[in-house]
């Protein structure tokens, strides 16, 4: 049997290998199908029905999305049949929708808003349904809000949550005309196994799950001349920002984002890829140390694998999920949460400013940082650590508000101390990014000699496959390391939580013998994080992760135990990595939660 | 809470940790306690491998399901075509004096719960109700108090 | 009224005691025999589709997969309809033979019998005769075994692919088509699921001959049918009655003299008005007499008592409370339909609006996921078109 399909969409030919879809057949001619419930992340659910064509010869129209070729299929996309029902689709969705379009969050980026405008819906004969019920607004955590009003119950988020992280914290419940997305007794997303990785977030195609903004707030702060207001920028805002300012996917904005932010009235424009070669010097010495409590003195209170921690989606998932192997995780302050205890403390003193008139900002591509920022550990300064978390997609709109013109801007330089960043730090913004910079930092501390990777490129840990693993075999160790000659290490790299659950499950169950995980909640790393431009998808993520790599190309310094500031920072105020005042600030612990 | 943990084992034990025995599950717990509540799905999920949350959306998806606090009888009225054209909102009243609750409520005994339901399937002797897992057709006013003291007289013994 | 015009057929409600007997003898045919006589009869899906028996058997044979099941479909939720149950009280053996035979011949030894809730009380009869029907499968030496699934209250689980999904513990919604059941059905294997009443008659097929069913019946409708009865009709109950009668003849048996309009094939079904009882037949398809209704047997009279909007309006809240939700056209058009009509009623809308209504119907018809989405234009439609007055007024 033949393994191609002729068929023809709109009289043009195609062939098709089989078990093509008929969306993905029109893709291949170039004839665009809308859809909703449809995203390229997620399995497939037909059930918006707004992707509907025509087969000729029969009466029922079928669902793009969800229908296979076959020999000698003709397909209508643009018939009157096709149309009209494709209109009535929208206009039911639009009934059922509090499409007060003006205050809503997403207003000028919903895809529901966008085949509105496409089809022209100007009247409403149908009648409005949504101002008879009475819809939940969660409005309680400070990282998602959902909006049951705006939902068109395409079910992408419950696929997310499902399918790529495996959280199960929505589900659709009831049916017919009740039928809802929910969490668990319909509790507020604050209060059940939500991570607030923000992935349902940027797969919504509407307004019924955003961001909890804290534009106004950070406007306030900037404004009031009593404030010293300190930004930091995560690795990944500066390879994604672009997207939301008319840019490509891809495009590197690094100095035009530190430009936009001084414009902006931040007072300290900083980067988080500074903290995140710290973290590789207080993360890289605690597995060591692990290595060698575990591997020479056989102490039992301490465990491997040891997992990264940099990742708030993945450290609360792990809470949820894994609340009897909380050891396995690093004691390591994500680079966010490090820069704020240092914000509050080393900086105020280094710049003279008394840490009670610090506000400090943070530029995440990431929504559970928000969360992150509000725990109650994280005030080791004696002050809230970080005070206000933006995405990649508050900071577009406050450039936006701001009347600045992104792409005209000068390329500038981060202020200095905190500013500086090795390639490695940069790289924390990518899958793959965090074992990567360790290892070149670890290998070089054990054995006084570079890793043996052509240009420092761990190439193994590379790429978007989900679960990775890389073996590097410690030979030629200093003396004070001799307890590691030989030692082959294991590593293993997960993105996306279900991913994670993979490999956690092998850990759990000891099938798996790895020395050290690197997790990041979101596919792609953060690259593809809850607070990233929408639409992320495959293909943009791709690009993001090029232009990631390319940006710690280009920098001077590659490793993190090479960055000067750092170095400056031990000298100054640490002492040494994993040591008493690193413990105070830079370390954490973790708490057990409910799996619901 | 106990014995709801042993009772949640149980069943489990019984039918298997699969999913496809999840809904065995939740009509045994239903069974017993009247309605799956919050605890019961939490010891499900976590039995069987489950998130809670696709307890709880799969449990409300069954219109049996009941997931609020129910009567040790709960009375399901027809509702559909049939019934509604031979008087059943007359049996409604009749049912609500017996019991003086209000559709949709709970005897403050939690004897009885009154609730309405779509086609039983005996439409050729409507009006009809379901007891719990008993159905009673050909139901007149007379009829729906005599079978009410029955049941209070069943509950009482 | 009453006039017997229609002969009353006895062949599935007929207590038969040689199960036994016709197991073995049936077990002792080859299995293209079996198909070539199932698809002889003339036998098509008895739950309203019509698909036609013999084929499905064949092509769930045919099917690659290590494991196949048999499901019976008793989740017998149509309004108006209610001979599944009376079967399964009275003469569930026909339908366990129906379903170990089928078992043997596409290659399963599991097969499901998925009860709806409402029927729960005959779980423990039903259960006392699988066992016995156990021993008869393991005296003629057949590895095959029967399980009763208890629904909870979901018409929706009808729906065959939903029924599967129920079954596998999941929300009963309906799955995107292809594949089919016959290919991946109940856990993702090949699967026959036969409707309550289509397996009791492979009994009398296979006991008797293809023949004894096919004499039944016109052209393409072949066999008799079972028959639910209900509304304005002096004499309620399930009848069996041969396929092709008219509407007409119909109401001269079971009308009570008043007749206005007949609902054919439950609340998913057609209303007939009584302008049209002569031109319609009930069968599957044919040009009997220009329209024929499939039906799963349901059929509600209406007196010239009752009105029309009071019927649909019923309706339009049993299909909106009982959509599945999930796709676009069922969750909203049916509270659309539902709203709008009671828009017009009110004099909130106007007249003319029944006319989207329509269209919308129209459109529900073509993209709902299931059949069961799509075929609720069919009582609206039926109903808004021939009784315009009754929904405006």
């Amino acid at each position: 049997m033949s393994n191609t399909v002729n068929l023809t969409i709109n009289g043009f030919d195609v062939s098709v290998p089989k078990g093509t879809t008929v969306l993905e057949a029109a893709e291949l001619l170039g004839i665009k199908i809308p859809v909703l419930c449809f995203h390229k992340d997620l399995c497939i659910a037909g059930n918006c029905r707004v992707c509907v064509v025509e087969q000729v010869g029969s009466k029922k129209l079928v669902a793009a999305c969800a229908t296979p070729v076959h020999e000698g299929m003709e397909i209508l996309t643009n018939s009157l049949l096709v149309r009209n029902s494709r209109k009535h689709m929208i206009e039911l969705l639009l009934s059922e929708h509090n499409a007060d379009c003006t205050k809503c969050y997403r207003n000028g980026n919903c895809e529901l808003q966008d085949l509105a405008s496409e089809y022209k819906i100007t009247n409403q004969d149908f009648i409005d349904l949504a101002v008879s019920r009475a819809y939940t607004i969660d409005a309680f955590s400070p990282s998602i809000l959902k909006d049951d009003s705006r939902c068109i119950r395409c079910q992408r988020c419950v696929r997310t949550c499902d399918e790529l992280q495996s959280v199960g914290a929505l589900a659709v419940a009831h049916k017919g005309d009740h039928m809802k997305i929910s969490t668990f007794f319909n509790k507020p997303i604050s209060e059940v196994v939500c991570t607030n990785c923000g992935q349902c977030v940027i797969h919504c195609p509407t307004g019924a799950l955003i961001e909890r903004n804290y534009i106004e707030e950070v406007w306030t702060a900037i404004a009031d001349p009593t404030k010293h207001v300190v930004v930091q920028t995560a690795p990944a805002v500066r390879i994604g920002l672009g997207e939301e300012l008319g840019l490509s996917p891809g495009e590197r904005v690094t100095g035009k984002m530190i430009a936009a932010l001084r414009r902006l009235g931040f007072n300290s424009v900083l980067d988080t890829d500074f903290t995140a070669d710290l973290t590789i010097l207080e993360e890289g010495t605690e597995l060591l140390h692990r290595l060698e409590k575990v591997l020479v003195e056989k102490d039992e209170k301490y465990k491997l694998p040891m997992t990264t921690s940099c990742s708030p989606g993945w450290v609360k998932f792990f809470e949820h999920i894994y609340p009897d192997m909380l050891d396995h995780m690093s004691t390591c302050k994500s680079p966010q949460q490090m820069f704020g205890a240092l914000a509050k403390t080393y900086y105020a003193k280094k710049i003279g400013v008394d840490p009670e008139n610090i506000v400090s900002v943070s530029i995440m591509p990431c929504t559970a940082k928000k969360f992150e920022a509000n725990r109650p550990e994280m005030r080791d300064s004696g002050y809230k650590d970080v005070d206000y978390v933006l995405t990649t997609r508050e900071l577009a709109i406050m450039i936006k508000q701001a009347g600045i013109e992104f792409a005209d801007l000068p390329e500038e330089k981060y202020d200095s101390i905190m500013g500086k960043s090795s390639g490695a730090g940069v790289i924390f913004g990518t899958t793959g990014g965090v074992m990567e910079a360790a290892l070149r930092t670890a290998y070089e501390i054990v054995t006084g000699r570079e890793v043996p990777f052509e240009n420092l490129n761990i190439t193994p840990v590379r790429g978007l496959e989900g679960v990775k693993e890389a073996k590097i075999k410690i030979e030629g160790c200093k003396p004070e390391w001799k307890f590691l000659e030989g030692v082959e290490l294991k590593c293993a790299v997960a993105h996306t939580l279900a991913n994670a659950r993979k490999v956690m499950d092998l850990v759990k169950s000891g099938k798996a013998d790895y020395h050290f995980i690197e997790v990041m909640a979101c596919p792609g790393g953060c690259l593809g994080g809850g607070g990233q431009p929408i639409p992320t998808t495959p293909e943009i993520r791709q690009k993001r992760m090029q232009a990631i790599y390319e940006e710690d190309m280009s920098l001077p310094i590659r490793k993190s135990h090479e960055n000067p500031e750092v170095q400056q920072l031990y000298k100054e105020f640490l002492g040494e990595p994993y040591g008493h005042l690193s413990h105070k600030l830079l370390h954490t612990e973790y708490v057990e939660r409910q799996r619901y | 809470m106990a014995l709801l943990q042993e009772r949640v084992k149980e069943l489990v034990a019984k039918y298997g940790r699969s999913r496809e025995n999840l809904l065995p599950v939740l009509q045994g717990i239903a069974d017993t306690e009247h309605y799956v509540s919050e605890y019961a799905m939490q010891l499900v999920a976590e039995e069987m491998g489950l998130s809670a949350a696709d307890v709880y959306g799969t449990a409300t998806f069954y219109s049996f399901m009941e997931t609020t606090p129910r009567g040790k009888y709960i009375i399901r009225v027809c509702k559909t075509i049939s019934c509604f054209m031979k008087g059943k909102n007359q049996i409604l009243l009749a049912l609500e004096e017996a019991l003086k609750i209000k559709l949709g409520e709970t005897t403050p005994d939690r004897m009885f719960t009154l609730l309405e339901t779509n086609c039983l399937g005996w439409c050729h002797k409507a009006p009809a109700m379901l007891i719990n897992d008993d159905v009673h057709v050909d139901l007149t006013i007379e009829k729906v108090h005599q079978i009410i003291r029955e049941y209070k007289q069943k509950a009482n013994n | 009224m009453g006039k017997n015009v229609l002969k009353r057929i006895d062949l599935i409600f007929k207590h038969e005691d040689d199960c036994h007997e016709v197991l073995q003898k049936t077990l002792k045919r080859s299995d293209d025999e079996l198909i070539n006589e199932l698809i002889g009869s003339g036998l098509k899906g008895r739950g309203g589709a019509g698909f036609p028996t013999g084929l499905k058997w064949k092509l769930t044979r045919e099917a690659q997969g290590d494991v196949k099941y048999v499901i019976c479909n008793a989740d017998e939720g149509e309004p108006g309809t209610f001979k599944d149950r009376e079967i399964l009280a009275t003469v569930p053996y026909k339908v366990l033979t129906g379903m170990a035979v089928c078992g043997k011949i596409i290659g399963a030894t599991n097969g499901y019998i998925y009860l709806r809730g409402e029927y729960r009380y005959l779980v423990k009869d039903l259960e006392a005769e699988i066992n016995k029907f156990h021993k008869i499968c393991d005296e003629v030496g057949l590895n095959f075994r029967i399980k009763i699934f208890l629904g909870y209250g979901a018409y929706i689980c009808g729906e065959e692919s939903a029924l599967f999904e129920s079954m596998e513990g999941k929300r009963g919604e309906p799955r995107n088509k292809p594949p089919f059941p016959t290919e991946f059905g109940y856990m993702g294997k090949p699967t026959v699921i036969n409707n309550v009443e289509t397996l009791a008659h492979t009994w009398t097929i296979f006991k008797y001959g293809a023949k004894k069913f096919r004499d039944l019946g016109v052209q393409d409708s072949r066999g008799s049918k079972l028959f639910s009865i209900s509304g304005d009709t002096p004499i309620p109950g399930i009848y069996e009655l041969e396929l092709g009668m008219t509407v007409e003849e119909f109401v001269e048996d079971f009308g009570d003299g008043d007749t206005k309009a007949v609902q054919v094939g439950g609340a998913s079904g057609f209303c007939v008005p009584r302008k049209k009882f002569r031109d319609i037949a009930i069968g599957y398809q044919g040009k009997l007499t220009g329209i024929s209704l499939p039906t799963g047997g349901s059929m509600m009279l209406f007196n010239s008592s009752r009105s029309m909007y009071n019927v649909l309006h019923n309706y339009l809240e049993f299909f909106a409370e009982e959509s599945c939700g999930q796709c676009t056209p069922c969750r909203v058009g049916t509270q659309q339909l539902l709203q709008g009509i009671k828009a017009v009623k009110r004099g909130e809308k106007p007249a003319a609006y029944l006319d989207k209504l329509l269209s919308l119907s129209e459109t529900m018809k073509a993209t709902a996921k299931c059949g069961l989405g799509q075929s609720v234009a069919n009582s609206f439609q039926s109903i808004v078109e021939n009784f315009r007055e009754e929904m405006i007024y």
